[in-house]
């Protein structure tokens, strides 16, 4: 479905700056597969996302989705394959734009656009549909200008735009960092939902270890570009957010003694 | 007093056009696109220089329009493919245009008064329809012939012609191509997420923009009865100027309601323009000015007012605070 193959990334290569995003990922995902990333700041889970999406252009390796090598495929052509969801919830939708106007235009995702009218009579009715779904009178307020909504609200609409035409891979950017936890709750209802309802093969980036294990069916864990910690399934659901904190001080603890070691000699 | 005001509708009309392209920019791309200054010359230059060749004017005027495409075009492939900062993309458009446009032209200055033009035509086609009479009768049976403009023929057909533009364009802002062109300016990041190219709808976008104000610019010289070098000197200006009275005064979100604001804005700006001439001691070449305040004021005007009330209302919910406390 989607494979990372020997995947390297460096910022500011041969300046003072130099920073190694991502260093020998090699990870495959088949269909259907929920896959958690956790990691601190810094670690290269943005950039990993980034690097699936196409805004970032790795240095060495391939990305292939479906078989299909789309390392150098720009950002806005390999969405026709990729759902996302930011983290900023002012990121998704246009704001001077109504909701309606908003779907449409996440409609075109997997077609040409065309010189017909955008919003039809059939097609509010399935917008209405699909915004019922979400449970928060989003469908009654289908000529509302986006701008308007509240963040949670704006965030529930991004998340229904980049699933309801099915993409064949969705990624989530750490999308409930920025709202309030309640509105956090709904936003998470609403991913297990809907990425139940497409059958969507899901990466989601998060920094909440209880967030990480409850969702998915595997977890990778990142530090300094690397994939450190994997877990699959029967795996997976075992794990406890204490194993985490332990595997996490484990192996970074080894690199630090090794570094000591390494200044010391 | 009242006849002048009829010519203010019809320049009015006509700039309307021109309004509606610097709307598509200004407003729906976020591109404050100065090549407007040059483009609407080269309509000009354009249409004239084939009319002059004896081309037939519809054919001169289309010409003139697609020119303006093309010049709207390189400005938004110098904006989205050689990361030229927008404003420094028009500038640098406008320049370059004017010596095109001298190269069309040339010579600074082509006169069309003996020439079959556009309106000729229509007039010719007015008069064999015989339809001054019935518009002139309202007029008569009032006993206000005296306030009746001098003909119909223009004010009538220019009519016709921007409620053509207007549909058409209203149509096209709410097709998907349309629609994902308004959130371009919108959000662009979102839009590129959902595999649409904005550069593409950039690149078309400010070309659409500048066959409009083409377009105006090739009835302008036609109406004017010449095309000269620097008749489109500050006419970015002019658009925003309608484009932000038409908000101010009949603005509403709907695109439909938008397009129509544009358009009665531009028409308000030619009749302020008018009056403002009849002042005794302006002088044309003052317009400039004017038009620059009027600008500012429009602009600072709203938001001033909406301190205002913002304060208004802070004081109220503190009397109210205070007296319920």
């Amino acid at each position: 479905m989607l494979s990372l193959n020997e995947i390297h990334k460096t910022f500011y290569p041969n300046t003072p700056d130099e920073r190694l995003a991502l260093v020998d990922v090699n990870q495959k995902l088949e269909a259907g597969d929920f896959v958690t990333i956790i990691g601190s700041n810094g670690a290269g889970k943005s950039t990993l996302l980034n690097t699936l999406a196409g805004s970032i252009i790795p240095d060495e390796g391939e990305v292939a989705i479906d078989g299909r090598d789309v390392t150098r495929l720009p950002e806005q052509k390999r969405a026709a394959y990729i759902g996302r969801v930011f983290q900023d919830p002012m990121a998704g939708t246009a704001p001077g734009m109504t909701i309606e106007e908003n779907m449409v235009i996440s409609l075109g995702r997997t077609k040409r656009r065309s010189l017909f009218r955008g919003v039809s009579k059939q097609l509010r009715e399935r917008f209405r549909e699909h915004l019922a779904t979400l449970e928060i009178g989003l469908e009654d307020r289908l000529n509302t200008k986006v701008g308007l909504l509240s963040g949670g609200e704006r965030q529930a609409l991004s998340l229904l735009m980049a699933t309801f035409t099915e993409p064949k891979i969705l990624l989530l950017d750490e999308h409930t960092a920025a709202l309030d936890p309640s509105k956090q709750e709904l936003i998470l209802r609403l991913t297990r939902e809907l990425v139940e309802k497409h059958s969507l093969t899901t990466v989601m980036v998060t920094h909440q270890m209880e967030q990480a294990i409850e969702f998915g069916n595997r977890l990778w864990m990142m530090d300094e570009g690397k994939i450190i910690f994997e877990a699959n399934d029967d795996e997976k659901d075992e794990l406890t957010v204490s194993d985490l904190l332990q595997n996490f001080e484990n192996i970074r603890g080894k690199r630090m003694a090794s570094d000591r070691a390494l200044l010391s000699k | 007093m009242i006849t002048s005001i009829y010519g203010a509708i019809e320049s009015g009309l006509i700039y309307a056009i021109m309004a509606l392209g610097v709307y598509i920019s200004f407003r729906l791309l976020d591109f404050p696109d100065l090549t407007v200054d040059g483009s609407f010359v080269t309509g000009g230059a354009v249409t004239s220089v084939m009319i002059v060749n004896g081309t037939d004017p519809f054919t001169a005027t289309i010409a003139g329009a697609i020119a303006g495409f093309f010049a709207g075009c390189i400005t938004g492939l110098l904006h989205t493919k050689g990361n030229i900062n927008p404003l420094l993309a028009g500038i640098l458009m406008m320049i370059a245009l004017y010596s095109i446009n001298l190269r069309i032209m040339g010579q600074p200055n082509i006169p069309l008064l003996n020439e079959h033009t556009l309106f000729t035509t229509l007039s010719g086609w007015w008069e064999a329809l015989n339809l001054e009479a019935i518009f002139m009768a309202p007029f008569h049976w009032l006993g206000i012939a005296d306030f009746a403009p001098r003909s119909f023929y223009a004010l009538m057909s220019l009519l016709v012609l921007i409620i053509i533009v207007k549909k058409l364009m209203d149509f096209f802002l709410r097709t998907e191509a349309g629609t994902t062109l308004r959130a371009t300016g919108d959000n662009q990041k979102m839009v590129r997420s959902f595999s649409a190219n904005t550069s593409l709808y950039i690149i078309v976008g400010m070309g659409v923009s500048n066959m409009l104000v083409a377009f105006s610019g090739a009835m302008v010289v036609q109406h004017s009865g010449f095309a000269d070098i620097n008749l489109g000197v500050g006419m970015i200006i002019i658009g925003l100027a309608s484009v932000i009275i038409g908000e101010v005064l009949f603005g509403k979100d709907k695109i439909v309601r938008m397009t129509l604001a544009v358009i009665l804005g531009a028409i308000v700006y030619r009749i302020i323009y008018s009056m403002a001439l009849r002042i005794d001691f302006l002088e044309a070449s003052d317009m400039k000015l004017i038009t620059a305040l009027i600008v500012v004021v429009a602009l600072v005007f709203p938001h001033w007012l909406g301190q205002t009330n913002a304060k208004n209302q802070y004081k109220k919910s503190k009397a109210k605070a205070a007296s319920s406390g």
